[in-house]
């Protein structure tokens, strides 16, 4: 139930709301549909990243939840930290694969800049998430790993505030810091290609832009559909691109 | 030939039925079924941390001749400059200096943290607590002397039975008896604790103790073994046959070659590197000619074929 405002006045979180759905409307949030280009196997390691993900954070909960020596001294908190080791093995290997295709597809075209630089970003953010996780295993990896990561952090510097051989500050780190870095910006990633739609295929330059033949039409009404074009523009590519803005050089 | 132009227009064509959540749900599945296959048939590795006191049980020795590097001051970290203390400059590229800039945040003077004050909690020793004096009231020229005598004599020296160390007969003044007074400390565990006091009863913060085991040479030992060292691609690798940070490899590469592998300052060399391919990967759809790769190597026509294949 709405509350009837202030005429002429708009409280903030009415502001955010309509903000937030002028962005990324339900159909458009949760699409049941998609364009058929979308017909490939390296589609499928993007969402395979975000479900290796979800496998991290879950048995790491789990860890979290006995403590870090609980692993060493159990079978289950052994297999529990197998699953997690696999899944993050599991997490690079399919994020490598996912922004390959990315690269090889030029995703960052018609103004999906920003949907490439987050899962840029996300990858580098990972790898140290991933080495404070080394350095707070508590066995010999972590201290061998420490006691080499240090010198690449300390001659820049971060060794002053960021000290692998730490042992309760790599483990905050881990657990936390990393962690809601890593899926606040796999969250924005995510929106940022719901709110843009996954990139067309290059356009065949003898072919005009038609729909194919013999296809059908879009199941229910502009389900996932991108909004309208603009004009093509010779302008690179904007971080700050409107979906309309369509057409740069790859 | 087929001639793909730059242009990306919206998507005008028709669309397929399609479940997100239920990709989600499923692609959740067989990760997991992955992860617990693959945990299965090779669960994860765990080799047991070294300690001070298998240390210097099972190598006296070099337990010793570390010691009596922390002591004279010759140690990797005794040498090593900030964040540990002010022995060096620290690594710099260039003008750049961010390990001189930020400090000493971590201090270790390394006589005190690694031989004096461990030694101090021995107690009803009047010998050591002569040797001590001794020492600290020579000159440093002679302690130098004492040390460095007792660091090449232990380079021949003998275990005897009980674990304690022989030499041959040399002028070594006090040095020996402090020695051996660590040596026996740390074989029954209380150098460790010792490292680790602080101002606090609970600890998590094992940095004077690993800088300690990494000046000697038991960690380089099993770590060569278990191929982690730096030229053998370790920092990518993973104790036993287990696949590690392999992402890493780009970061590990620029070691093994010039002018990074033999440079004094390779790290931040290697770090300033790294840092600026990791700009060039993020900022990518704005570098000509690395974004339009993609459209002169035609992977896409594999990737998009059922699409092409339709027009066509």
């Amino acid at each position: 139930m709405s509350v009837a405002a202030t005429p002429g006045k708009r409280s903030w979180t009415v502001r955010t709301r309509e903000a937030a759905v002028g962005a990324l409307p339900p159909e458009k949030l949760l699409p049941d549909g998609q364009p058929t280009y979308v017909d490939s196997w390296i589609y499928v390691f993007g969402v395979a990243t975000l479900a290796a993900l979800i496998v991290i954070v879950g048995s790491g909960m789990i860890l979290g939840l006995k403590g870090p020596a609980w692993w060493h001294d159990t079978g289950v908190g052994h297999f529990f930290n197998s699953i997690h080791l696999w899944a993050v093995e599991l997490f690079f290997f399919t994020m490598v694969v996912h922004l390959w295709g990315k690269y090889w597809m030029a995703a960052w075209r018609g103004g999906r800049a920003r949907v490439w630089m987050t899962g840029a970003v996300t990858f580098l953010v990972a790898i140290p998430t991933a080495l404070t996780g080394y350095v707070s295993q508590q066995n010999f990896d972590a201290q061998w790993i420490s006691t080499q990561a240090k010198d690449a952090m300390n001659s820049i510097g971060a060794g002053a505030f960021f000290n692998v051989t730490n042992f309760g500050q790599m483990y905050s780190w881990h657990v936390l810091l990393f962690p809601v870095a890593v899926v606040a910006l796999v969250a924005g990633h995510v929106l940022l290609v719901r709110r843009h739609g996954v990139v067309p295929p290059f356009e065949l330059a003898e072919r005009a832009p038609a729909a194919p033949a013999g296809s059908a039409s879009p199941p229910g009404p502009a389900s996932g559909a991108p909004p309208p074009a603009g004009p093509p523009s010779e302008a690179p590519p904007s971080g700050g691109a409107q979906p309309g803005r369509q057409g740069e050089p790859s | 030939m087929t001639r793909y132009t730059g242009q990306t227009r919206d998507w005008k064509g028709p669309y397929a039925a399609y479940d997100l959540v239920k990709e989600l749900c499923i692609a959740l599945g067989v990760i997991t079924l992955l992860a617990v296959v693959l945990t299965v048939l090779l669960s994860s590795p765990d080799e047991k941390p070294s300690t001070i006191a298998q240390w210097s049980t099972a190598t006296p020795a070099d337990f010793e001749s570390t010691a009596v590097s922390e002591l004279d001051g010759t140690s990797g970290i005794a040498g090593y400059g900030p964040p540990y203390n002010h022995a060096a400059e620290g690594q710099h590229a260039a003008f750049l200096k961010p390990q001189e800039w930020l400090g000493v945040s971590h201090p270790i003077d390394t006589p005190s943290a690694y031989v004096f004050e461990p030694l101090a909690t021995i107690a009803n020793d009047p010998a050591l607590q002569s040797a001590i004096a001794t020492y600290k009231g020579a000159s440093a020229s002679q302690q130098k002397a004492w040390s460095e005598a007792y660091a090449k004599a232990l380079e021949n020296a003998t275990v005897a039975a009980n674990g304690t160390l022989r030499v041959a007969a040399g002028a070594y003044g006090p040095v020996p008896a402090m020695m051996n007074a660590l040596l026996g400390l740390a074989q029954t565990g209380g150098l460790e604790g010792n490292l680790l006091r602080s101002n606090q009863f609970f600890q998590t913060d094992y940095t004077k103790p690993l800088l300690f085991m990494a000046d000697g040479k038991l960690l380089e030992g099993r770590a060569e073994s278990e191929h982690l060292l730096g030229d053998q691609w370790g920092m990518m690798n993973e104790t036993g046959s287990y696949p590690g940070q392999s992402w890493l490899w780009l970061y590990t590469f620029w070691y093994q070659i010039e002018p990074f592998k033999n440079s004094e300052n390779a790290d931040i060399l290697v770090v300033l590197v790294m840092t600026l391919l990791s700009i060039a990967f993020v900022c990518i759809p704005f570098i000509p000619g690395v974004r339009s790769i993609p459209r002169w190597i035609p992977v896409h026509r594999l990737i998009w074929r059922e699409h092409y294949s339709r027009l066509r």
